[in-house]
This record gives structure tokens, C-alpha cells and sequence, in this order.
């Protein structure tokens, strides 16, 4: 992985009213071109916040955030922001802005400006990349909740972004639903390099990433590789988070003496030792 | 859920094909013209349109009644008001202080005629025209409003959001609906005021719903880039034919012969 700064955020702080507290509380953080970056956190921590502070949807009270060096602040920049930071939310009905496929992936486009001949190319392109070619005239309502996050995928991609948030866009789906979504954002992370930063309470998908962060009370109060971070499950659970199912099970299994090393946080991993554990007996 | 938005009937004649400007401003002068007819010569032209409209389109006749039932009782109503209380010509039938003259039953047949041809042909309009097409059509066709600051874009984007949540609210409504029911709601039986109590749990969180919607897409539109008309291409692209450079011409033909033919 390369270490190339995408998004640089500094002593950020937000909150939504006056007299409200800190939603977000001086929180520092970057964001490497490249990397698939996972946040966790229980509700109301922040994540969203966060999210909304990086590509200008929220502008922060104090501190700065830069994206490819360009400031949030500066009015000029916002829209390349937007552009370049490509978001997927949660409801995938709510995002939904067009009659067709066809009309929702040109909306991003139209937004930008950018030329006809140039958004009918562009938009077979992200279609094929998300797997939903073919769907052009297809209505929202004849949609499952997968496709239409795909769908929503494919505008983002149409912009050629540096990067993708999804806020938790995975939530409202089925198992098949998710899978679909998530094995498109990383073949998008390998191929086309895109950088992806996922917020999600599904412990297991966060295992996946390269890196987590976690949040409390609009602070990171935890950040490392999943390997570092499942090093303490205690930690977690004083967070308030569930823990990935190969973590509870090597939990069980020490609590019933028999010893797994605490390196083993996927389930292959826990599988491999287990396996050796029964052919030295 | 099968749900047809409007009445759009999907087909694939000359007149489905159409540019929805040329429609539009086809039925827009039509409504106009209708008025230059006044006798059986300039009515027969306007008939000839109509039904000439209704062949080519292909759509089924019964679609097209559908559309005219709401008004069937107001063309009917017209028609007897206009037999009865014309008195000029000759008598033809006469009972007591009933009379129907043939002035009367002129008038009312003519009378009839235009409210007729004026509803068929924009209910023609819609049954061979998708909502979002006819969107299109009329923000083109507004465009020069702006001018006045008339907010075209604003509104053609309203329109077609309005459209595109129309099946999600319906699911929505149906599936609230259901949920009250499984709670022993009846929403189809008792008085009129029963009922409509029954619709206010129905109601609330079918609004909060939307608002709810409102907010998330307001954030996903800025998110993907919306900044209001600044700078905006378009993808949907409206094609001007040589179809529809015929209707227009028609419909030339057709204001002419009534200018002349009129009485
Ligand atoms: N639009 C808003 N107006 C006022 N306060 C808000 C708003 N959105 C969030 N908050 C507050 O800001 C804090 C952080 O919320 P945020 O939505 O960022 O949390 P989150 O980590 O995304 O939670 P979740 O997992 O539920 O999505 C919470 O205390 C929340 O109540
Ligand atoms: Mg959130």
C-alpha cells in the first residue's frame, strides 16, 4: 500500500447546535490512497459526522480537513470535493434520485457538467464495473435494495472519484444483497485503486480492511490494524461493539482451557491453528 | 406491486414515438382552435382529428373511455342544458314547457363535440406520453421563462422526483396499512367518520416517513454534486423528427380549414 495522504483531517470539531455538545471532539486522522479503511463505533459516535465533515456536507467548527490538499472551507474547492469524494448512505431508497438507472447514474454527471457523449460512455462503463448492465430503463421500485446501492455505486464511479465512503451501506440489506455490494467496492479497491473508507457494525466485514478506527463520544479512541485492534476484545466490548465471530469463538474456546495464540482473528486463521492444535495431541 | 404512474399506456405507434413538444404544443393549440368551429363543416375537421388520433395511436378504446368516464357526466349535463334552453328553430319535440328545437339539438351536439375532442386529444396526450417525457417537454418548452425567473429547472426536477417516489410511498402506504390492520384497524367498513379516523394512524407515519426522505435525498443530491441549475448538462435527450415536423403541419392544415370553412 502506498502512503500517499488522500484526506487529511486535523484537531476536527463539530457540533450540530450551539448549545449542543461536540459531535465531533478534535479528532485527527488520515486517510492513505488506496487503503480500505473500516470505522466502527456504537451509535451516535460519530461516524456519520465524521463522514459528512470529509467531503464538505458539514463544515467543521474548528480544524481543518483536506482532500488531495484541497480545503473543505474554500468554496471554490467544494465541488471537486464532492466529486472526489463519492458517498453512499444508508437507505437505499433514499438516494435514489432518478426515474431509471439510467437517469440516477447521469445525475452525479449532469451535476458536474460534464458532456453527453461523454456520460453515455462513462455510464456504460460503471454500469458493467458494478455488474448491473443491461438495467438502463429499470424503476427504482423493480429494484432490490443491492441493486439500487450498486446503482448508487455506479453514479459515484461515473465521477471517477479518489475515493468512496459508504455510511453504512450494506445495513439495509440481505446476506446476498451485502455480499454483492461488498465484493464490487473491493474489486473497485484492487483494480481501479479506489480508496474506500467503510463505516459499518458488522465486526466481520470490519476484520476485512486494512485498517480500523473506532470511535466514542466523536473521539477515535482506537485505531490499528485489525490484527492490533482485536489484539484487546476487552477494549471493544468496553466500547460497546460486538466482536467478529472468529474472536468469540477463540474467546469460548480459551475459556474452556484450550489454548488458541491471540494472533488468530479470521476465522481461516483460527481454523489453521485449531488444526494444528489437534494433530500435536 | 403492478402500478401504471398516470395513465400511460406503453406502445410503440408513430404517436408514442413523438417528440413530447410536439405533443404538447399540438394539444396546447388544439385546445384553442377547438373554439374556431361553429358549423357541421369545422365540427366534422375537429371529429375527423380526433378519431384519426385515437386509429393512429393504437391505443384500445377502452382506455380511452376510461379517461372520459370522470367527464362523461359533464359533457351529458352540457348537452341537455344546450337542447333545452336554446329556443330558436324549428320545434321538434314539444311537451308542456319542454321544447326541443333543432337549434337546440345542434348546438348541444356541437357543444358536446368540443368538450369531447378537447378531452380526447389530451387524454391522448398522456396515455402516449410517459410522465417523465411529458416533464422533459415542458421544461424545454418553459425554458424561455427563466427569463422572468420563472424556476423551469427547479420545477421539471420536482416533477420527476415527485414521480420517481410515487410506487415508493404507495409500498409505503400498503405496507402501513397492513400493519394497522394485523392491529384490527378497518379501513374499509363504518361511517365515513370512522373511517377517516382510521386513516389519521395511517397518516402520521406515512409523513414522517417522507420527511425523513426529504432530508436523506436533499443530502445525497449535495453529496453527488447538486447545485441547482448552475452549470448543468442533461442526459435525457429530446429529438426533434420529421414526425413531428408532420403533426405540426397537420395541425396547420387543420387551423386553416376551419378558419376558412367557419361559418
Ligand atoms: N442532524 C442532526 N442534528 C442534531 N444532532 C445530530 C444530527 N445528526 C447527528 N446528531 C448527533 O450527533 C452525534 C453523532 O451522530 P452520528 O450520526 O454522527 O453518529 P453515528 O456514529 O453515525 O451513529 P449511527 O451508528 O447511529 O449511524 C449524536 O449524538 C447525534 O445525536
Ligand atoms: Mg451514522
Amino acid at each position: 500500500m502506498s502512503r500517499e495522504r488522500l484526506i487529511e483531517v486535523k484537531d476536527l470539531s463539530f457540533r450540530y447546535k450551539a448549545d449542543a455538545p461536540l459531535s465531533l471532539d478534535r479528532v485527527s486522522l488520515e486517510v492513505y490512497a488506496g487503503e480500505w479503511l473500516a470505522i466502527i463505533g456504537h451509535n451516535g459516535s460519530g461516524k456519520s459526522t465524521l463522514a459528512k465533515c470529509l467531503n464538505g456536507l458539514i463544515l467543521p467548527e474548528t480544524g481543518t480537513v483536506l482532500v488531495d490538499g484541497l480545503n473543505t472551507r474554500d468554496e471554490d474547492a467544494i465541488w471537486e470535493i464532492r466529486r472526489r469524494v463519492g458517498m453512499v448512505f444508508q437507505n437505499p431508497d433514499n438516494q435514489f434520485v432518478g426515474t431509471t438507472v439510467q437517469d440516477d447514474v447521469a445525475f452525479g454527471m449532469e451535476n458536474h457538467g460534464i458532456d453527453r457523449d461523454e456520460m453515455v460512455k462513462r455510464m456504460a462503463s460503471a454500469l458493467k464495473l458494478v455488474n448491473m448492465e443491461g438495467t438502463e430503463n429499470r424503476e427504482p421500485h423493480r429494484l432490490s435494495g443491492g441493486q439500487k446501492q450498486r446503482v448508487a455505486i455506479a453514479g459515484i464511479i461515473a465521477l471517477q472519484p479518489s475515493i468512496i465512503i459508504l455510511d453504512e451501506a450494506t445495513s439495509m440489506l440481505d446476506p446476498k444483497g451485502r455480499e454483492d455490494v461488498l465484493s464490487v467496492m473491493h474489486e473497485l479497491n484492487k483494480t481501479k485503486g479506489i480508496t474506500v473508507i467503510s463505516i459499518t457494525h458488522d465486526l466481520d466485514e470490519a476484520a476485512g480492511s486494512d485498517r480500523i478506527i473506532a470511535m466514542e463520544k466523536g473521539r477515535i479512541v482506537l485505531s490499528g490494524t485489525p490484527r492490533e485492534v482485536f489484539q484487546h476484545p476487552e477494549r471493544l466490548l468496553e466500547l460497546g461493539l460486538d466482536l467478529p465471530f472468529a474472536i468469540k469463538m477463540r474467546q469460548a474456546l480459551s475459556e474452556q482451557g484450550i489454548a488458541v495464540s491471540p494472533d488468530a482473528f479470521s476465522e481461516e486463521e483460527l481454523v489453521e491453528e485449531l488444526w494444528k492444535l489437534k494433530s500435536t495431541i | 406491486m403492478k402500478l401504471i404512474i398516470g395513465q400511460f399506456v406503453p406502445g410503440d405507434s408513430i404517436i408514442h414515438r413523438m417528440d413530447p413538444r410536439a405533443k404538447l404544443i399540438t394539444v396546447f393549440i388544439f385546445v384553442f382552435i377547438v373554439f374556431l368551429a361553429n358549423n357541421p363543416w369545422t365540427y366534422g375537421f375537429l371529429l375527423a382529428f380526433t378519431v384519426l388520433g385515437i386509429l393512429v395511436s393504437k391505443v384500445p378504446f377502452s382506455f380511452i373511455y376510461r379517461g372520459l368516464k370522470p367527464v362523461l357526466f359533464i359533457i351529458i349535463f352540457t348537452f341537455i342544458l344546450n337542447a333545452l334552453f336554446t329556443r330558436q328553430g324549428d320545434v321538434l319535440i314539444s311537451a308542456g314547457w319542454f321544447q326541443l328545437t333543432t337549434a337546440g339539438l345542434k348546438q348541444a351536439i356541437f357543444i358536446s363535440i368540443r368538450l369531447l375532442a378537447i378531452i380526447v386529444v389530451t387524454t391522448l396526450l398522456t396515455l402516449t406520453t410517459s410522465p417523465i417525457a411529458i416533464t422533459d417537454g415542458l421544461e424545454t418548452l418553459l425554458k424561455p421563462l427563466k427569463k422572468w425567473r420563472f424556476p423551469v429547472h427547479e420545477f421539471a426536477l420536482m416533477m420527476s422526483i415527485a414521480l420517481r417516489f410515487i410506487p415508493t410511498l404507495m409500498e409505503e402506504t400498503e405496507k402501513i396499512m397492513k400493519a394497522q390492520m394485523a392491529r384490527g384497524v378497518d379501513f374499509s367498513s363504518g361511517s365515513l367518520v370512522k373511517r377517516g379516523k382510521a386513516i389519521i394512524p395511517l397518516l402520521v407515519p406515512l409523513f414522517v416517513g417522507a420527511f425523513k426522505r426529504a432530508e436523506d435525498l436533499a443530502m445525497a443530491m449535495e453529496a453527488r454534486g447538486y447545485r441547482g441549475d448552475v452549470g448543468r448538462t442533461k442526459f435525457r435527450l429530446l429529438k426533434w423528427h420529421g414526425r413531428d415536423t408532420g403533426l405540426l403541419s397537420v395541425l396547420a392544415v387543420l387551423t386553416a380549414a376551419l378558419i376558412l370553412m367557419r361559418g
